[in-house]
């Protein structure tokens, strides 16, 4: 049934960028920071999957010039949000320890 | 990529991860949100093993499914008197037009591009055994200047959330 359709590039750049939307709802409409931070890793890994699905179709690096440097930039993209996410979920601790609460829209120290 | 085996794995792994997007999104629990998320990146690590990236797959299982999900679990439990509820705030509209919109671009401008890809026998005469010396030899000889500085910034991240949460013994303090 499946045999007359095939998986292209295009194909995994639209679920990556459903995803990237879905993730830019989330962080933008959440009301708790550890939600919001969720939102934010979805939208690296819908760019994780952009990256890789390049490096894996893309004509124009191919076999020897520069091999799988998609990836290696995934590598860094990974680095990168595990140390976002430790450091936002200690401040999101902090703030807790001070305001007693992680709502964002409750965290208006600067209202004046 | 037209074997049926890679093209059923990409439509149900594609519809896990975008169904546990949406039920972070939808969810009424913050926790059952983060149980969904972790399927959203197992779903995603799939992605990544029907597009041969077996390092990257194994990865983003350790980190995100692993060690993210578990420092998630421990932000939500170290504030017990938060609300759990997963409420939205007042930007619902907002940021449903901004996400739409924004998925809508991005598959707008990657349905009509016609892309220099690769396919049947180019794209399996790509295909590495392997990944892990290739990647390897990339994070150590062309790309060691930034996997210095990302060590260095992991590092200092992780010394900085230490330093943050650390709590003042009662003899600072007074």
């Amino acid at each position: 049934m499946i045999d007359g359709l095939s998986v292209t590039l295009a194909h995994y750049l639209v679920v990556s960028g459903v995803i990237f939307g879905l993730g830019t709802v989330i962080a933008l409409s959440k009301r708790n920071a550890v939600a919001v931070l969720m939102g934010v890793e979805l939208m690296l890994n819908a760019v994780n999957l952009t990256l890789v699905s390049f490096s894996r179709f893309s004509s124009a690096f191919p076999k020897g010039e520069e091999p799988l440097a998609g990836h290696v930039f995934v590598v860094f993209v990974l680095t990168v949000a595990a140390a976002e996410a430790a450091v936002a979920l200690a401040m999101a601790v902090l703030v807790y320890r001070q305001r007693e609460t992680v709502d964002l829209d409750r965290i208006n120290l600067l209202h004046g | 990529m037209e074997s049926p085996g890679i093209i059923l794995a990409f439509w149900v792994l594609s519809a896990v991860t975008v169904g546990g997007c949406v039920m972070v999104l939808v969810s009424r629990n913050l926790v059952h949100a983060l149980v969904f998320l972790v399927l959203a990146f197992l779903g995603m690590a799939g992605l990544f093993l029907t597009l041969s990236a077996d390092f990257i797959a194994v990865a983003q299982i350790l980190i995100y499914a692993g060690s993210i999900a578990v420092l998630m679990v421990f932000a939500i439990m170290l504030t017990p008197l938060a609300a759990r509820d997963n409420a939205n705030s007042l930007y619902v509209l907002p940021a449903l037009a901004s996400g739409i919109g924004m998925a809508a671009i991005i598959s707008f401008v990657a349905l009509v591009t016609p892309w220099a890809e690769l396919k049947g026998e180019a794209l399996a005469q790509n295909d590495p055994p392997t990944t892990v010396a290739i990647i390897g030899d990339l994070l150590l000889g062309r790309y060691v200047l930034p996997f210095e500085v990302a060590s260095i910034l992991l590092f200092f991240a992780l010394l900085g959330a230490i330093v943050l949460v650390h709590e003042r013994g009662s003899r600072e303090s007074q």
